[in-house]
């Protein structure tokens, strides 16, 4: 299976990344390298194989529903590239009709 | 004692000097910074420094402590950690310009619990990219250099944790381990690295790779400053649902054994096949006999789904980190792209200047195996691959106590022989990624050296919460042996 280069320019919009030409080629190539290792895993069988997405499977961990401290306003914003009235700024997103 | 010989010590033999008032704090870091101030120019151990602070700190606790020492074991300890690890007030880069100017509000729970112990921060350590990598040539900020020869790397993603242990330029540090990332450059720089079980150690404050398989763990200059260092990170944290709730051993008490006997040792023979360093081969088989010499039942094992374990990992971690580093928008903290017409043009610009190759190739990775289409035949048939893994190891631990493997296939290889082939890189984790997946505890720790003068290792695999094994295991071995003897001349 072929990874074009259309693909991959799909994919590095799903990932919001802005890739060179360049970049596009080079990843495009590798990846159709490393996917093309990765079908080894097909030879496996796993019929009926329960997923394991983590060890040892915990699923729903619960705690009480109370207050504890965190951080505050300012240390959160604290390393906000821009930031406003305790809000963390971006580009205007919603334009005037 | 000349202070120019304090960074020798272990972590157990600083600690006894310093309960016994043989050495002040301040004493202990300024010999340290003697020392890195020596030879960080030629390793680049470091990405941030932390003299002043350490030397504040030092100060406070030698007046705390005038005539009265009554002391916490990491009391004045000096270590290194990691920087994807966060700590609080001190700039935390994970190698990355996406994160250059990131300074924590908080510490992470291993940082909290060091400090509450008064340990002394010495600074923070180089790695590969956001620990993507296996040699440190992915850190934005240029790569360490293993000590034994510096034209080689010191492995990674851990590589400036390992090399400033080996180097000594710390007493011990912390790394973390996604995929080998403690135990391969603690076995290119011929020091001892542990990965705990998952879920051993708190992964709240490391920045998250593969959140899965992350998971924090000591590289130090022998197996008892491993168990020490361990023991002081260890336990429940409420801030990591995936932490568990087992309570934390005084792992020194495994060291008392000095045999194996009735110990059950299992050999994979999937672990010696092709790929496999003549040289490393050798080493790893005389360590073997020499466990079979301290009475330990050395059996052989098979475990033929390791041949999945590359292939299964690249795209469970992948898959995770595409998510993981979703974060990175430019708008919370970190790096933001001057100059976009729109949020949208930000995000696409940030991540594009913010990111390195390596990361940008796992993201792209992990964002297709995920995509619609192709979730199923990747992601999900990894995952139940996985589960074969899992299934496999169990099996395994019900005949043997212990695993015995190479940590790497061969010893540290030198600059860029890799870094134009990613596939040739991953595959270099062969022997410690499928731990990761079993989510078990593993050890590499140092078993001799090749011609070429590079240190070699081999690991020790444990069933789950059972260090207080692995530790035994390769204690009795280390003191059998005492590789440890031979140090880097780091020319």
């Amino acid at each position: 299976m072929e990874i074009t280069k259309q693909e991959v320019e799909k994919v590095a919009k799903l990932a919001r990344l802005a890739l060179t030409e360049a970049e596009t080629t080079a990843f495009s190539q590798q990846l159709n390298q490393i996917v093309a290792y990765v079908q080894k895993l097909k030879s496996f069988s796993t019929e009926g194989v329960e997923p394991t997405s983590t060890v040892p499977g915990q699923s729903n961990v619960f705690r009480p529903d109370q207050v504890q401290a965190s951080l505050s306003a300012e240390q959160a914003l604290s390393n906000a590239p821009d930031a406003e009235a305790q809000c963390f700024r971006v580009p205007k997103i919603i334009q005037e009709s | 004692m000349a202070l120019t010989l304090l960074h020798k010590l272990t972590l157990s033999e600083l600690q006894r000097k310093f309960t016994a008032g043989d050495v002040t704090a301040t004493e202990i870091v300024r010999a340290y910074f003697l020392r890195v101030t020596q030879v960080e120019p030629k390793v680049n151990a470091y990405l941030t420094q932390c003299k002043e602070a350490a030397l504040a700190q030092a100060e406070r606790l030698d007046q705390a402590l005038k005539g009265w020492r009554k002391t916490t074991p990491m009391m004045a300890m000096p270590l290194a950690v990691k920087d994807n690890i966060c700590t609080e007030g001190v700039r935390t880069t994970c190698a990355s310009r996406m994160l250059d100017t990131f300074v924590p509000p908080y510490d992470a729970t291993v940082v909290a619990k060091l400090r509450a112990q008064n340990y002394l921060l010495l600074g923070k350590t180089n790695l590969d990219e956001f620990a993507m990598g296996s040699s440190t040539e992915n850190s934005a900020f240029g790569a360490s250099r293993n000590p034994w020869n510096i034209q080689t790397v010191p492995g990674g993603s851990s590589g400036g944790s390992a090399v400033a242990v080996a180097a000594d330029e710390c007493v011990a540090a912390l790394g973390s381990d996604t995929g080998g990332s403690i135990r391969q450059p603690a076995a290119f720089c011929g020091v001892v690295g542990l990965k705990p079980t998952y879920g051993r150690v708190s992964r709240y404050g490391l920045v998250a790779f593969a959140s899965s398989l992350d998971q924090i763990g000591p590289i130090t200059k022998d197996v008892t400053d491993a168990a020490i260092l361990l023991g002081a990170i260890a336990g429940h944290d409420p801030r990591d649902s995936t932490s568990a709730n087992v309570p934390v051993p005084d792992y020194l008490k495994a060291l008392k054994r000095k045999d194996l006997k009735r110990l059950k040792v299992g050999v994979p023979a999937e672990y010696f096949a092709d790929g496999l360093d003549p040289e490393v081969e050798q080493a790893v088989r005389t360590a073997i006999e020499g466990l079979r010499e301290l009475g330990a039942d050395i059996r052989e094992i098979k475990l033929p789904t390791t041949d999945a374990a590359v292939a299964t990992y690249y795209v469970i971690a992948t898959a995770e980190a595409s998510s993981n580093l979703a974060r990175y928008d430019g708008v919370k903290f970190g790096l933001r792209a001057a100059e976009s017409k729109d949020l949208l043009d930000m995000y696409l610009k940030t991540r594009a200047e913010g990111f390195g190759p390596e990361v940008k190739r796992r993201i792209m990775l992990g964002t297709y195996v995920l995509s619609a289409g192709y979730y199923d035949a990747y992601y999900g048939k990894a995952q139940a691959v996985r589960t074969l893994i899992r299934q496999e190891f169990e099996a395994a631990f019900q005949a043997v106590d212990l695993i015995v493997t190479p940590v790497t296939p061969t010893t540290a290889f030198k600059f860029g022989e890799k870094a134009q082939d990613p596939l040739q890189m991953y595959l270099s984790d062969i022997y410690t990624i499928s731990a990761n997946l079993a989510g078990v505890p593993a050890i590499a720790l140092p078993c001799g050296f090749s011609k070429a003068g590079l240190p070699i290792g081999f690991q020790l695999i444990g069933r789950p919460f059972e260090e207080e094994t692995l530790l035994r295991g390769a204690h009795a071995y280390e003191q059998a042996t005492n590789w440890r003897a031979k140090r880097p001349a780091i020319r």
